[in-house]
């Protein structure tokens, strides 16, 4: 849509160019030729940085459990798993806050709260990852240790994912530290989304004589489920590459097991924690190896994100 | 007994059944986004009741006390993270807007629908990479310095300034250029004279909404700029403190005093960030108005 729109006022492009155009249009390109560079480089250096570890232990690597400096064996499953389970769980929550937060945006609230409520919630994104972890490992924590792990053990123990002992890190801290940083940025995508649904559609929904509720569920969110999976995508993105708030609050140990208390790490986590002391050269290049791992998550989830946008916008096109 | 009800007002079972699932189902919308507001408040809260104790004149104009002596600031961090976030501001000001210019003034549109996915794709490595990245490609064999944080920093807030101002570009009225190519000008006269005045209020939005997440990152320093002297530094080839990575080291730090200086710097840190985004915010929706007013 916005693609048509900018079509629409562009001048021709055809137009003879003077030495000014030329240079501003020489200049601008630049800039955006060191974008398309700088992504190379990045991909180019890190994965140049983990070649020996590539090179090493292959795709073993992610299978393998080892983790350790005075073998020198490293391998990521048990940070792979971290980094699927808090950014399972985180996801797990955040997404049905998200939409909520979105439909209450869109179509709930009262005209004159929408715009101080969604500027609260986009606040929320713009509280630094260091002291979302600070408040994390410091307040939160003990707060989930000292109340709602005993009382989870207590009444849901028999569930594996309860069992354990409490503790003020681990995966549960984790998970909802990422949680309230995906919120932010997952409802106001969805907001927008609901907002793009014709009110022509909700309107006939209404007069057929939905609920709003059967209004939302039946046309609103079908209307914009595509653009619902990619900010999902874009959330859990976030989710997997974010590593300061998670290795504050994750306790750094890694395991793979099922109970949500206790020490864990994740990717990101751990590549904070050890790059920079890392007492050898094979564990600093399995550590890149380790950014490798996290860069191709991440172009994965933000390219599919960005096909699934398009692919949306030709059939509005279209239709 | 006749059965003459209208059966427009009948009121089934299923009906009310309806109407009882659509009142819990905005009863919870409405409280998704009350619980968000909420969260924000605890977070903000515990944040300025902790901290505030250790705020006082010393904590802005001391450098940090020496090992087992009470006392100090983070004057230094400070100095650090104005410069270091400074220096990025001024790499990426410049290269985001003109990326913004490239792509609604000369690029062709499938040209800059790639350069939208590769800013998305930019915006979306992880930022731990990055330092990663700039480690690898400044610091090995140089040393960590504040040149290479900043040129962290800026790869984080390049894509934030390039969307936005593209945004904004994209606002400006058609009449306006126009009525600037029909007073004979060039297209980059146009641009500079016409369409960049016009937005400037967007961009500057654009800039204070990067320079704020660029102030809290912490990532990109964390193998670029984290050895560092206890005093201010100002030489940019050497490392800096800053007020992000205070708090990471001292809030893992088993020590009290430590930890009162985290949750200091913490406030200090997220007071800046969020009167940012709240500045940000208002003039963002003025120049949305202006622009508005201008077609």
């Amino acid at each position: 849509m916005s693609t048509s729109a900018e079509t629409d006022f562009a001048l021709p492009r055809r137009a003879r160019l003077h030495i000014g155009d030329l240079a501003l249009r020489g200049i601008a390109g630049a800039a955006a030729l060191t974008v398309m560079i700088v992504l190379i480089l990045i991909a180019y250096k890190v994965t140049q940085e983990a070649w020996d570890a590539i090179s090493t232990f292959g795709l073993g690597f992610l299978t393998s459990s080892e983790w350790n400096a005075v073998t020198n064996q490293y391998g990521a499953r048990d940070l792979i798993w971290g980094t699927a389970v808090t950014s399972f769980f985180a996801l797990l929550f955040a997404v049905p806050i998200s939409i909520a937060i979105g439909l209450f945006l869109s179509e709930l609230a009262p005209r004159r709260l929408r715009g101080p409520v969604g500027a609260l919630v986009e606040l929320l994104a713009a509280i630094p990852s260091v002291v979302l972890g600070l408040w994390g490992i410091l307040v939160m924590g003990p707060f989930l240790e000292a109340h709602v792990e005993p009382f989870l053990i207590d009444h849901f123990g028999w569930i594996p994912l309860f069992s354990g002992t409490p503790s003020n890190v681990g995966l549960l801290p984790a998970c909802l530290v990422l949680t309230i940083m995906i919120v932010p940025i997952v409802s106001s995508i969805c907001r927008e989304l609901f907002d793009s649904v014709p009110s022509d559609l909700k309107a006939g929904s209404l007069a057929l004589g939905s609920t709003r509720w059967e209004m939302m569920r039946g046309v609103a969110i079908p209307q914009v489920s595509g653009g619902i999976v990619a900010a999902v995508i874009l959330g859990l993105a976030r989710a997997m590459g974010e590593a300061i708030a998670v290795s504050l609050t994750i306790g750094g140990t890694a395991r793979t097991g099922w109970s949500l208390f206790g020490s864990a790490d994740t990717i990101a986590s751990r590549i904070a924690n050890q790059y920079q002391g890392a007492a050898t050269h094979l564990q600093q290049s399995s550590i890149a190896y380790l950014a490798t791992i996290l860069l191709v998550l991440s172009l994965g989830a933000n390219l599919s994100a960005a096909l699934i946008v398009r692919r949306i916008r030709r059939r509005m096109g279209a239709g | 007994m006749s059965a003459e009800v209208n059966p427009l007002t009948v009121v089934t079972r299923r009906s009310r059944r309806r109407k009882r699932a659509g009142i819990v189902m905005e009863a919870l919308a409405t409280a998704a986004a009350i619980l968000a507001i909420v969260v924000l408040a605890i977070v903000v809260i515990s944040v300025a009741r902790k901290g505030l104790p250790a705020i006082n004149a010393d904590f802005f104009t001391k450098n940090p006390a020496p090992v087992f002596q009470t006392g100090g600031g983070i004057k230094n961090a400070i100095v650090g993270t104005l410069i270091m976030t400074g220096m990025a501001t001024l790499i990426s000001v410049p290269v985001g807007v003109l990326i913004a210019i490239f792509n609604t003034e000369f690029a062709p549109p499938r040209v800059a629908e790639g350069m939208r996915i590769a800013l998305n794709v930019l915006a979306g490595v992880p930022t731990i990479v990055i330092g990663i990245f700039i480690f690898g490609l400044l610091v090995v064999g140089h040393g960590q310095s504040a040149i290479a944080a900043s040129l962290g920093l800026s790869i984080v807030m390049v894509p934030l300034i390039a969307r936005a101002t593209e945004e904004v570009l994209l606002l400006v009225p058609v009449t306006l250029r126009e009525g600037g190519m029909a007073l004979g000008a060039t297209r980059a006269r146009t641009v500079i004279t016409v369409i960049l005045p016009t937005a400037v209020g967007g961009i500057v939005t654009a800039t204070i909404v990067a320079v704020a997440r660029g102030a809290g990152e912490t990532a990109p320093l964390l193998f670029t700029s984290s050895i560092f002297a206890n005093s201010v530094v100002t030489d940019v080839h050497q490392a800096m403190a800053s007020i992000p990575l205070t708090i990471f080291v001292d809030s893992e730090s088993p020590s009290v005093a430590d930890q009162q200086t985290a949750w200091a710097a913490a406030l200090v840190l997220m007071a800046g960030v969020l009167i940012m985004g709240v500045i940000g915010r208002a003039l963002s929706l003025r120049t949305r108005r202006q622009i508005e007013r201008a077609r």
